[in-house]
């Protein structure tokens, strides 16, 4: 059982609060810190500094994937292994495919988005450092953390303790890695 | 504070009329802490006396009578259905198309209202979506035992066999395994990805060893990082997007199982729509059962508000008066063609044998007393509205019995006519189909949270940080 430093936590109480407490925090050159809310805040992305998220481009993956395989499996099925007349048509044209195909990027958008999302976010996982914190249980109640980790270049638990407690943090708190 | 006091006072003071104020969300204005005590109170608390009462005659049709005609009929044959030469679809077609069709209001009020940014949605998002997973279930089952031999349903699937045989992907009931399936996957999906921070708050709340590890299985180590709502959000829009899609695919598709035919009543290139629009009123109409005893039951009043039932009835009124127009065109159509045979099965939907009651219920009711929506004190009464809504789904399920029975039972040869009546072993299905589905939406209710806690706090003035109740500043843009 070794301990490490994961960071510190500090509470607030509303998300116009811990809005403005995040624009100090960045303002004060913090990299490796992240805030935890019981809801998305409108806004926090622009204070975050968060890009495009990228989900859309594994969800347009999937389902260009999806779509495509799909059009060659129709043909490899109705048009090649085994040819099937059908009402006088074609063995194999491209708007015959549509629907099944269509269906199927709809079914790789989907999980795409999804498996994107859980990739991003490094979920699932079973446990988290903050999840020891008998008050982060709040968090997805009605109060607002920032967590600024051990592992930022400018932390020190004096400095940042003090950062977090005159950006108006209440409980500022360590958070320790317990392996 | 002081700042955000006097913020208070001045936006009171720029707040337009009464009269052209939205009603808010969620009524009285509750803290966030509140909030989530309200909303997670009923998967917490002790399990009310009307939940037995519902779940257990509920569970007797699921877990009785449900396998019992399932098995009766898989080891027997298609033959224990009134199914007969020439109606080879009965009710396994009626009760599919009706499932599909209460599943489809679901997808629309939580995916099209939530990319037309309708906050009033995140109150009935969660409920709306589990009917449609749930209904789902229940229609994909009935073309996997219609077919006959229910054993050989992986036919369907593009599977190597040792036949050496492929589907046949030119017709549309082949389009139909892709369509439900996908539907399926994709509402479940999107059902299960909207509860993971719902689950994540049960797990934090929860006091019991037992349900903390199973909410904390299932949130998946959920913290509510702003990283991970950054890409939750996206993928939140994107699965929105698509489902809005499978709302008017997959009822399209099961539109064009009949319209590629080219029997008299069916083909006609306004079915996919019609089969669309039919399947969201239905749907209303389910969301209307559903709600309005649940709202009251579960002391949800001031979360599902009266607005909200409101707008409910009046989408319910616009696809009513969709279907209304459609219902029109098509006997507008069967004249115009100059076809007789068409003629002379739009003639006998509402004139002719044994059928014509249910040809003039699907009128009498989908067209008639949907009107009742017009009025404002039918709209705010609730007991009305769960009457309609109950109506509604007996209408479409009628409307469903005359295209599908209707132009079987009599097509181009008098030689060929024939009759067709449910059998014990028809009804009994439905009862169970029913019942399992009732089972597991009372399950849900009490075991997940029934409405989205972090959606709704988000849409409420405390959750919104450019609100001077969400901490807003003096000088932020409000």
């Amino acid at each position: 059982m070794s301990e490490k430093l994961y960071g510190l936590m500090a509470e607030f109480n509303s998300p116009g609060e811990v809005l403005h407490a995040a624009e100090k925090v960045r303002a004060a050159g913090y990299r490796r810190w992240d805030v935890f809310t019981p809801f998305p805040i409108h806004g926090i992305d622009k204070v975050m500094g968060y890009k495009n998220s990228l989900v859309g481009l594994f969800s347009l993956a999937m389902a260009a994937g999806a779509f495509l395989s799909v059009v060659v499996l129709i043909w490899f099925t109705n048009a090649f292994d085994y040819p099937l007349i059908v009402g006088g048509k074609p063995m194999f044209s491209v708007p015959m495919t549509f629907v099944p195909a269509y269906i199927m990027l709809i079914m790789g958008g989907a999980i795409g988005a999804l498996v994107g999302m859980f990739a991003l976010n490094q979920l699932p996982r079973l446990h988290h450092p903050l999840l020891n914190k008998a008050r982060f249980a709040l968090a997805t109640r009605d109060k607002f953390f920032i967590v600024i980790g051990a592992e930022d270049k400018k932390f020190s638990v004096t400095e940042t303790r003090q950062l977090l407690e005159a950006i108006g943090g209440a409980h500022v708190d360590i958070v320790e890695d317990k392996d | 504070m002081a700042d955000s006091v006097t913020n208070l006072e001045e936006l009171k003071k720029l707040a337009p009329p009464a009269e052209l104020r939205r009603a808010p969300v969620v009524e009285g204005n509750p803290s966030l802490g509140a909030l989530t005590d309200k909303l997670s109170e009923f998967a917490e608390g002790k399990t009310p006396r009307w939940w037995w009462i519902l779940f257990l005659p509920a569970a007797f049709a699921a877990t009785v009578i449900f396998p019992t005609c399932l098995f009766y009929q898989v080891f027997t044959g298609v033959g224990v259905w009134g199914n007969n030469h020439p109606v080879m679809w009965g009710l396994d077609i009626v009760n599919f198309i009706w499932w599909v069709g209460v599943a489809h209001a679901g997808t629309l009020i939580s995916a099209l209202l939530f990319l037309t940014r309708q906050h009033w949605r995140t109150t009935i998002g969660r409920m709306a979506e589990a009917m449609t997973v749930f209904s789902v279930m229940m229609a994909g089952l009935y073309p996997a035992i219609h077919v006959g031999r229910a054993w050989f349903d992986w036919f369907m699937f593009p599977v190597p066999n040792s036949n050496g045989l492929w589907p046949q992907f030119k017709s549309p009931l082949m389009w139909d395994v892709f369509a439900v399936n996908t539907y399926l996957m994709v509402s479940t999906l999107f059902w299960y990805m909207g509860l993971i921070p719902d689950l994540a708050l049960m797990r934090d709340r929860s006091k019991t060893r037992v349900r903390k590890f199973l909410y904390g299985l299932f949130a998946l180590g959920w913290t509510g990082s702003a990283r991970h709502w950054h890409n939750y959000e996206k993928a939140y829009v994107i699965l929105c997007g698509l489902c809005t899609l499978l709302v008017f695919t997959v009822s399209s598709i099961v539109g064009l199982d009949f319209c590629t035919a080219q029997l008299a009543g069916w083909h006609a290139t306004i079915f996919p729509l019609y089969f669309v629009i039919g399947a969201v009123f239905c749907g209303f109409g389910m969301v209307l059962v559903i709600l309005i005893p649940l709202r009251k039951w579960c002391g949800l009043e001031k979360i599902i508000t009266m607005s909200h039932m409101d707008k409910i009835a009046k989408l319910t009124l616009v696809s009513g008066l969709i279907i209304a127009y459609i219902y029109l065109m098509e006997f507008f159509i069967a004249w115009y063609s100059g076809d007789p045979y068409e003629k002379w099965v739009f003639g006998h939907r509402l004139f002719g044998h044994t059928y014509w009651v249910l040809g003039w219920m699907l009128i009498g009711i989908n067209v008639c007393v949907t009107q009742l929506l017009w009025f404002k004190k039918i709209r705010s009464n609730l007991a009305a509205l769960f009457v309609i809504g109950l109506l509604i789904n007996v209408g479409m399920w009628c409307e469903r019995f005359v295209i599908v029975v209707g132009s079987l039972y009599q097509d181009f040869l008098p030689a060929n006519w024939g009759k067709y009546m449910p059998t014990i072993w028809d009804i009994g299905l439905y009862i169970g189909t029913l019942g399992a589905f009732f089972m597991l939406y009372l399950l849900f209710v009490k075991f997940l949270p029934m409405i989205a806690i972090a959606e709704v706090k988000g849409v409420t003035p405390h959750g919104d940080p450019h609100h001077p109740l969400g901490g807003a500043q003096k000088g932020d843009r409000q």
